[in-house]
């Protein structure tokens, strides 16, 4: 029997590991891993001391003077590896929310979960006093979790229309970022400040210690993820036609919903809120692959966009380092502003 | 019989029309009796509770007592500043709904608190402007360039008008593009902005009476503008085209009312900074009352505006008193919950 022809290429592989996998998804994977790893160098290289590719090798190799190699192993890679980690994780999860809510606004910094997360945080810093990784990543976690359910829940009336669903948004994030006013205003001042500070996602002064076990939870999360790429894009479909391809719809959203719930709230615990990549991200993936069947080019758009625009904070004022959420506001507002443009040109 | 009934008809339709009249005009008057009890509930709550008769003597004979001077001094002025920014607020947010024809718009949600939040930032820091009087001209360029560019955004463009959701998108989206450039700005020169901190939270302390008359002209500007176009709004109500066969500018109405609330929320914003949701739930309390008459939405909502502002302040006064809440946290507390209501029940708020 020939083969079906489904008018795009793909490759497939046999063995033991049955997969087919389409061509141009699998090219645009490529290009933007390579594009992320020259940036991931060039971030290795640039900064108050500039070191050349050579060295930056010689000091990932480990034969380099003690000085280089602290510069580029303890203080630049750890904040490389975050933004790429970190930026996928944002990508994937805004990409699973969007699928699962069929809606490309349902990114969790629309819905809310990030300035949920931002004040579950904290409550957990200011009121019940953690200054543990994992007491700050529970409270962002519980706070963005009960702030997506509140929103979806207020934003749910026959369906969610993207429309309604980000007014809701933003009418919760108002509140919400009032509760964390008043938080911040009843607590002393030095801890107020380091709480502010989270408050603007950035990757500034990012360590190994603070960031391993967030970085390894979205790795993992990423391979489970990739696993169940194929039921997300059924579920996309409705649930008929998901139910119909064989999947357990409820045990399938439950558990993606985990996923991305998780892929959101690890980043969030370590850099604080940063906007926007979930939301662009998947979107902008989706425009050159032509094709959601594959999570692996919004990871890689992800971890491209995230790193891209901690260097442009780093770099785009000599002597000022932003943090990386003022760019990602700033760029994907932009970029919001402009698919709205498009769409009011089309349509009048 | 038939010519009977239609005269009776015709006299209950008068008579509706005149109760309906005398129900306006009373409420109106109830309206500004809360507020006189507002203002003077603003006098005596804070800090330190004051009676009324020390109110009355502080106003009238003042002894110069550290009580008198708690009044004179820090709670009249809060409360003259409500009474000149609650009505530039809530008659912008009015105005806006009626010129955009979209229940929820708001100078906070379509951006234009933000453009003047820009504006001020980009004064601040690039022209190292250091007076509340220098923020006035930014404050009114940049809500001015963001109620253009929403407008231009959402698809005002166009021939047809800017569907409400495009609109609000627009705005929200701007909106957070601006508020991204302000804390740019903000942490490239922090120590200029020290002092702007205060102010991108609304608040009504600490600002000193020479600002109140500098905006006072431009927000009476204003607001005779917006009266004055307010029966033509009436007519744009129905749409572009019916308002045109009726014989309305239309063009020119949206002309001055965009200036009319870049003269509102921009002065209102430069001297309060940024108060989010005022604009927005005023007219729509206010309609629940009135109905759909933009001039008489735009009489009360100048009246209940510095109510609702007023209340918030006094709360924010004593709800984790000795620290003061700001009002513009207040209002996003009150104010947020009552926009989700709106989009839940969209056929309901239709002006």
């Amino acid at each position: 029997m020939p083969p079906i022809n489904f008018g795009r290429r793909y490759i497939r592989l046999k063995g033991l590991i049955k997969l087919r996998i389409d061509a141009r998804s699998l090219v645009v994977t490529a290009v933007l891993l390579g594009a992320t790893l020259v940036i991931a160098c060039f971030g290795l290289m640039i900064g108050t001391l500039r070191l050349s590719v050579h060295e930056v090798f010689a000091a990932l190799s480990g034969d380099a003077a003690k000085m280089t190699r602290t510069i580029v192993v303890e203080w630049r890679l750890p904040r490389v590896l975050a933004a790429m980690i970190f930026g996928a994780g944002l990508a994937v999860s805004g990409s699973i929310f969007q699928s699962l809510t069929r809606n490309p606004l349902g990114s969790p910094d629309i819905i809310g979960f990030t300035s949920g997360s931002y004040t579950g945080a904290l409550i957990a810093m200011l009121i019940a006093g953690s200054t543990s990784f994992i007491g700050i990543a529970a409270g962002a976690l519980i706070g963005g979790l009960a702030t997506a359910v509140l929103i979806y829940l207020l934003a749910f009336r026959k369906g969610t229309q993207g429309f309604r669903l980000i007014i809701v948004g933003v009418a919760t994030s108002t509140i919400l970022s009032s509760v964390n006013s008043v938080l911040l205003l009843r607590s002393k001042a030095e801890v107020a400040l380091t709480a502010a500070a989270w408050g603007v996602g950035s990757l500034n002064g990012i360590s190994w210690a603070q960031s391993i076990p967030a970085m390894v939870a979205v790795v993992v999360l990423l391979l489970i993820a990739a696993v169940m790429a194929r039921p997300l894009r059924a579920m996309e479909l409705g649930e008929d036609a998901a139910k119909a391809h064989g999947i357990r719809s409820e045990r399938t959203r439950l558990v993606l919903i985990l996923i991305a719930v998780v892929l959101t709230a690890a980043p969030t615990a370590v850099m604080g809120p940063v906007s926007f990549v979930a939301l662009a991200a998947p979107q902008i993936a989706l425009r050159f692959t032509k094709s959601a069947q594959s999570l692996a080019p919004v990871a890689a758009m992800g971890a491209f966009l995230m790193l891209g625009a901690d260097l442009v904070a780093q770099r785009i004022v000599p002597g000022t380092i932003f943090p990386v959420g003022v760019v990602t506001l700033s760029l994907g507002g932009l970029y919001l502003v402009g698919v709205l443009f498009r769409q009011a040109r089309s349509s009048s | 019989m038939t010519s009977a009934n239609h005269l009776k008809n015709n006299s209950g339709q008068a008579q509706t029309i005149t109760s309906l009249r005398s129900k306006r005009l009373s409420g109106f008057i109830v309206a500004l009796v809360l507020l006189a009890v507002m203002m003077c509930l603003s006098l005596m709550i804070g800090a330190k509770q004051l009676s009324v008769e020390t109110v009355w003597q502080a106003l009238f004979s003042n002894t110069d007592s550290y009580e008198h001077r708690v009044i004179l001094d820090s709670r009249l002025p809060r409360t003259l500043l409500a009474l000149v920014v609650g009505p530039a607020f809530g008659l912008s947010g009015a105005l806006i709904q009626a010129v955009t024809r979209n229940p929820l718009a708001d100078p906070g949600i379509l951006g234009v608190s933000a453009g003047a939040a820009f504006a001020v930032a980009i004064g601040v820091g690039v022209f190292a402007v250091g007076s509340l009087s220098g923020y006035v001209g930014f404050a009114l360029a940049g809500a001015l360039a963001a109620t253009i560019i929403v407008y231009v955004i959402g698809g005002g463009a166009g021939k047809k008008s800017p569907s409400p959701d495009q609109l609000t998108l627009a705005g929200v989206a701007l909106g957070a593009v601006l508020s991204g450039f302000t804390t740019v700005m903000t942490l490239m020169n922090s120590e200029a902005f020290s002092r702007m901190l205060n102010w991108t939270v609304g608040s009504l302390a600490r600002k000193s009476e020479g600002d109140v008359w500098l905006v006072l002209p431009l927000i009476i500007a204003g607001t005779l503008a917006a009266l004055a176009i307010s029966p033509a709004l009436n007519a744009i109500a129905f749409g572009e085209d019916r308002a045109s066969s009726l014989g309305v500018n239309v063009l020119l109405i949206r002309g001055i009312g965009l200036v009319a609330i870049t003269l509102l929320a921009g002065s209102a914003t430069a001297i309060a900074g940024p108060i989010g949701f005022l604009g927005l739930m005023v007219p729509h309390c206010v309609r629940w009352f009135v109905g759909p008459s933009q001039p008489w939405i735009f009489l009360y909502s100048l009246v209940v505006a510095p109510l609702l502002l007023l209340a918030a302040d006094i709360i924010g006064r004593v709800v984790i008193s000795p620290t003061e809440v700001p009002v513009g946290i207040i209002m996003g507390f009150v104010g947020a919950p009552i926009l989700i209501i709106l989009v839940r029940r969209r056929s309901a708020s239709k002006l």
